[in-house]
């Protein structure tokens, strides 16, 4: 199904907000939304939420036969989906340009970075490696994808633990989770993607955008950080024009926001540890709240309010009253009548080329003219 | 050994861009006889050869067409001899699609679209052989085919890739450079105004050089235009002289 196509008026109305520093949920313009993350009951799997943008993470293992250029290192895969559930603007089994976009970056996110130690993922050298596959699936989209996905990739990728193995001699034993207490991964570091967009011709720049603001930006540059101030990826996208300053401007923010949000994944993860040695209860259905009634429950937009009454009554005593819309057709001649006045011509017809004697036929009965657009009767008429 | 020929590279020169040697085209029919202009592009820099072709048809597909500009489409495909392993699929997986968006949206941004609505402008990029910096060479090339063509552009946009190695930035990566796990980064850039059109950076970097890396690749972009700049010049002057006689 294809998306609503956003009207002018509402495209107007952000990019003036946006050019006032303000935003539709009332953020400053490089705050993030509230971001929560949650683990499930398996280890590996997470739900991302910012704001409204759901994305769930899932990380598994196999072992597989290595790849012939590098015999000793595990695999890394990485799969995004966007299905319908996220947005109807998405079409099953279509490899739209978001898609392909977001599966690249998070590829080059986390795996260009090397950010897990692929060497101990190997259990037979040449034989068998542990292939660990990273899907990601959208549950709601409300912009920025990119940080959510790549939030939920690297918090998925901390809570994994994949099954211990014994070697003797040729017998690989692979022990199920009762036997013995599966390993996690060894993650060298976090990175963390920060997306920013730009509008107006790159004049003004918003941090965490949502999905109205996606929808009437530019272009976006994400930065790829990690806590220690390292940039693992940059790309921009959109066909903007950037200058050199605003790129180093951008990075610096980057690297303020991945510190929180690595803090917060940090938090999080080890509060689930903590759930699971106690004994306690721990997983998706845990995580959210039972006594409150949520689908008619709405958050309070943190919105300046006191003095709308005031603003409001200003523009409306500062406006021109309307213009007196023309209602009734004025009757030119015998069969064609007019309303309005049409928009001036855009053919680029010259002035001479009107001024030659015109020798249209006469069943058809219509002139090219500048200014007024000519109604045709339903019964052919035999002059103009 | 990576290691020490990369030593001996920063030794001599850390700035130097490799020789480049750009070919433009053999045949370009004039915009009035055919509604099409064709223009191939042979670019061949020291060890990459990408041909490039530009088509402009002035009608477009109905779901497509924008009413006030033209439509860019960019296919990039690698020929399967074109790098060490034969590639089983030459086009239509995930990273050609990248190259393709990331070109379609490098050219987006510099062609003056507005001058031809409800039109398509196709660009084709096929590399013969790979030796690092392919996105960079594809654009050359194309920005080369534009310009044969006749299809108004703000500037040359001219892309170069950069790296670092042991504090030191190096221009123009080849193959071996880029995939010994080091920086690179791909900058697009419009050299008059010094505007970023793409820029993209894989593999780690301290945040601190980075200033110092997007500074050597514009440098490099600089001078890359000025090459370009000479050979459109010449082949003007060349064609000219033979369209005289």
């Amino acid at each position: 199904m294809r998306d609503t196509p956003l009207s002018n008026c509402e495209r107007r109305f952000l990019l003036k907000a946006i050019e006032e520093k303000k935003r539709l949920d009332g953020r400053q313009t490089y705050d993030y939304r509230n971001i929560k993350i949650s683990f499930g009951t398996d280890y590996g799997c997470c739900i991302v939420e910012l704001g409204r943008t759901r994305v769930l993470g899932q990380v598994s293992c196999e072992l597989v036969p290595p790849k012939d250029s590098r015999p000793t290192e595990g695999i890394m895969f990485f799969n995004l989906e966007l299905s319908p559930m996220a947005s109807p603007a998405f079409e099953p089994n279509r490899q739209s340009e978001l898609l392909v976009m977001l599966n690249r970056q998070l590829e080059r996110c986390l795996r260009n970075s090397k950010c897990i130690d692929t060497e101990s993922l190997c259990v037979v050298s040449g034989e068998k490696v542990w292939q660990i596959r990273v899907d990601v699936h959208v549950l709601n989209h409300d912009g920025n994808l990119m940080d959510a996905a790549s939030i939920a990739a690297i918090s998925a990728l901390s809570h994994f633990r994949r099954p211990d193995v014994a070697i003797q001699g040729r017998d690989i034993t692979v022990f199920s989770p009762e036997e013995r207490d599966p390993i996690p991964l060894s993650i060298y570091h976090m990175p963390i993607c920060v997306s920013f967009a730009f509008f107006l011709q790159g004049s003004y720049l918003l941090v965490d955008p949502c999905e109205r603001e996606e929808r009437v930006k530019d272009g976006l540059l994400v930065i790829a950080m990690n806590k220690h101030r390292e940039i693992c990826s940059i790309q921009s996208s959109g066909g903007i024009m950037l200058l050199k300053d605003q790129v180093l401007r951008c990075s610096k923010i980057a690297s303020v926001k991945v510190s929180e949000i690595t803090e917060l994944i940090n938090k999080a993860l080890e509060n689930d540890r903590k759930i699971r040695k106690e004994g306690g209860k721990f997983g998706f259905a845990e995580s959210m709240p039972k006594e409150r009634i949520t689908t008619l429950k709405r958050d309070e937009a943190p919105v300046e309010m006191t003095d709308v009454k005031e603003t409001a009554n200003e523009i409306v005593n500062r406006t021109e009253t309307p213009t007196e819309a023309v209602s009734s057709p004025v009757l030119v001649a015998m069969g064609t009548a007019q309303v309005g006045e049409g928009i001036v011509n855009s053919w680029g017809l010259d002035e001479d080329e009107e001024d030659e004697p015109q020798t249209e036929d006469t069943k058809t009965g219509s002139v090219d003219c500048e200014h007024t657009i000519y109604l045709k009767s339903t019964k052919p008429c035999k002059q103009k | 050994m990576i290691q020490n020929c990369l030593k001996q590279r920063f030794e001599h020169t850390s700035q130097l861009l490799r020789f480049c040697h750009f070919q433009l085209g053999f045949k370009s029919f004039s915009f009035s006889v055919l509604p099409m202009t064709v223009c191939p592009q042979l670019l061949q820099t020291d060890t990459i050869e990408k041909p490039a072709v530009c088509v402009i048809y002035p009608y477009c597909s109905r779901s497509k067409s924008l009413h006030d500009r033209a439509v860019i489409n960019c296919q990039y495909s690698m020929a399967t001899f074109s790098t060490a392993e034969r590639k089983r699929r030459p086009h239509g997986d995930r990273k050609s699609s990248e190259m393709s968006l990331h070109l379609k949206q490098t050219f987006e941004a510099a062609v003056l679209t507005e001058l031809y609505p409800r039109s398509q402008i196709d660009i084709y990029v096929k590399i013969l052989q790979a030796d690092g910096g392919n996105y960079s060479a594809c654009v050359n090339a194309a920005t080369l085919a534009l310009v044969d063509a006749g299809i108004p552009m703000r500037d040359y946009v001219c892309a170069c890739t950069a790296g670092f190695v042991e504090d030191t930035p190096l221009a123009d990566l080849c193959h071996a450079e880029e995939s010994g796990g080091g920086t690179s980064l791909a900058l697009a850039l419009l050299p008059r105004s010094g505007n970023i059109a793409l820029l993209q950076m894989d593999a780690r970097l301290h945040q601190d050089h980075l200033d110092a890396l997007i500074e050597a690749a514009m440098t490099a972009c600089k001078g890359l235009s000025k090459v370009l700049d000479g050979v459109v010049r010449q082949h003007l002057e060349e064609v000219s002289v033979l369209t005289r006689d």
